[in-house]
Parts: structure tokens; sequence; C-alpha cells
């Protein structure tokens, strides 16, 4: 009895543990806006300039969310892994 | 806790991602012929057809399947081009190659009961590993001991460069991790993401609705594996302008 109390908790823990990552995915999408909003500002202010730097501005999103996947990846080993 | 209890899904959202093989038992070693293996040679059979088709006539006026090629091949040459600079042309068959396999391999993945090979980290990591391992061999055999002064950051004052430079290793095996987890994760989040909304369609009452957000999700979808395909493209561009156009600059 003590011990299918102990691994249910264990069970409710590692539930727990695996939504606290998704807080990761607010970070992401912090910094995918910042980029996107910032290019936009900056292409409406000289939008001659605007398609040269198409490239640097899905870098730069790749990059932020970049670490948001790596969130992501630790719900989904705590989920599945251990 | 049995399975039922702690989905509640009439289907498994992640069934989707199971590698099975293609000719019975479920033994599975490395020369079984798995759904993988199967959709990675249809990507590579579609890829074929469509350029074999398209450059065959060659016509002044481009037929449809002529101008899809030659728009792919325009629009990555010019990436190559644009990014790694004109050192860095000559690599471009292999940069095609990386983008055609996983563009095919992201849209054939989006066909109804299909299989998304890049959905899988296995694969992904393959591709990016070669890419490091490709960048890293060139960049020592092009710029010889050279090529690790990418890590001493010479523009920043002294005292802070130890620092720097630890950083920047660091930044440097991660990524491989990256560059794989990116794709397989957009894809593999995308594709659950789809069936959890499809999984509400058992109740009868939320079903329109879930026709609608399906739909868009898939238009979504789209969007992404044509945007992972070409981010996994510019990135593996930018780290071959590491090796071929020698330190920061």
């Amino acid at each position: 009895m003590e011990l299918e109390a102990a691994a249910q908790f264990a069970q409710m823990g590692k539930f727990i543990g695996a939504g606290l990552p998704t807080m990761g995915l607010g970070g992401a999408g912090v910094g995918v806006g910042i980029i996107a909003g910032n290019f936009l500002s900056g292409a409406l202010r000289n939008p001659s300039a605007a398609p040269g730097q198409m490239a640097n501005l899905f870098v730069g999103i790749a990059f932020a969310e970049a670490l948001g996947i790596f969130s992501f990846l630790i719900a989904l080993l705590l989920m599945f892994a251990v | 806790m049995s399975e039922e209890a702690s989905t509640g899904f009439a289907i498994h959202p992640m069934d989707q991602f199971i590698v099975k093989p293609l000719f019975g038992g479920d033994h599975i070693a490395f020369y079984t012929v798995t759904n993988v293996t199967m959709w990675m040679a249809i990507a590579v059979v579609v890829i074929a057809v469509l350029l074999v088709l398209g450059t065959r006539r060659r016509a002044i006026v481009p037929s449809r399947s002529q101008s899809v090629a030659e728009l792919m091949y325009g629009f990555i040459h010019n990436m190559v081009e644009e990014v790694t600079g004109h050192e860095g042309v000559k690599y471009f068959p292999y940069v095609m190659t990386l983008f055609l396999f996983i563009l095919f391999s992201n849209l054939l993945g989006l066909l109804p009961m299909s299989f998304t090979t890049t959905s899988h980290v296995a694969v992904t990591v393959v591709l990016a590993l070669m890419v490091f391992l490709g960048v890293t061999i060139l960049g020592f055999v092009k710029n010889g001991i050279g090529f690790l002064g990418m890590f001493w950051v010479t523009s920043a004052p002294l005292a802070i460069r130890p620092v720097l430079a630890l950083i920047e290793v660091i930044s440097y095996f991660v990524r491989p991790v990256s560059h794989s987890i990116r794709l397989a994760g957009n894809l593999m989040a995308g594709h659950a993401v789809i069936k959890v909304i499809a999984g509400f369609a058992t109740l009868v009452v939320a079903s329109p609705v879930v026709i609608g957000a399906v739909t868009a999700l898939y238009g979504l979808e789209l969007l992404v594996a044509v945007v992972q395909a070409y981010v996994f493209t510019i990135l593996t561009c930018v780290y071959l302008r590491d090796a071929v156009g020698g330190a920061h600059h």
C-alpha cells in the first residue's frame, strides 16, 4: 500500500516536471516576437532594405526558437524516457 | 497506470511516430526495411522524378515542372552565394541535396496516413552531424590550425577573451544538437498538435470547430515544413561560411 502511494507520488512528480518546461515556450515566444517586431519596424522605416534581410530574420528566429524546442525536448524526455 | 486512463484519446497522438517493420515480425535490426526507410526512399524517388522530368526538355519557355526545378535551383544557388560568398559555391550540390531531401520529407509527411521521417531525431541528427563534421574538417583543411582562431575573439578586450572563448567553444558543440532538434522538434510538435486536435473530434458537438482548426493547422504545418527546410539549409550555409571564410569577418 505504501509502495503504491510512493509510485503514484513519483508519477505525479513526473507529470508536474513534464509540465514545468512548457514555461520555456513563453521565453521562446518573447524572443521570436522581439525579432519579428523589430524586423517589421525596421522594414517599415526602410522598405527597400527589407528583402535583403529576410535570411537574417529567419536565422534569428531559428536561434531564438531552438531554446524553446529544447524545453519541449526536456518535457518529452521526462514524459517518455525517464 | 493503464494506457487508456493516462491519455483519454481514442488515437494516441504519438502513435504516428512508431517505427514499424514493413514485412512481418517486430524485430528491428539495422537492415530491416521499416516505414522510415520506405518514406525516405519515396522522397528520393519524388525528387529524382521531379528533377529528371523538369530538366528533360530544357525549353526556353519552361513547362511547369521545369520552372519548379529552376526556381528551387536558383533559390538555393542564390542563398549559398549570398551567405557563404563566392568561395562556398562549390559546396552548392551538397546544400541543394540537403534542402530537397528535407523539404520533400517534410511535405510527404503531411500526406494523411504517411510517415514523417524528419520528425525522428535519429534521422535529423545524421543530417546535422554530417554538416558539423564536414564543416569542422573543411575548416581545418582550409585554414589549418588557424581555424581555432574562430574561438579567440580578437575584437573583444583581452581580459574577457578566455570567457568568450569558452562560450564560443560550447556554442560550437551545441550546433549539431540545436540543428537537429529544431527540425525534428518542430515537425514532431506540429504533427502531434494536429492529432491532439483531431482527437477532440470524437466529441460530436466540437467536431465542426475541430475540422476548421485542423484545416488551419494543416496550412500552418505546410508553412512550417517549408520554413524549417529553409532554416536548416541556411544554417548549413552559415556554418559553412565559418569554414571557408576563416575566422570572424
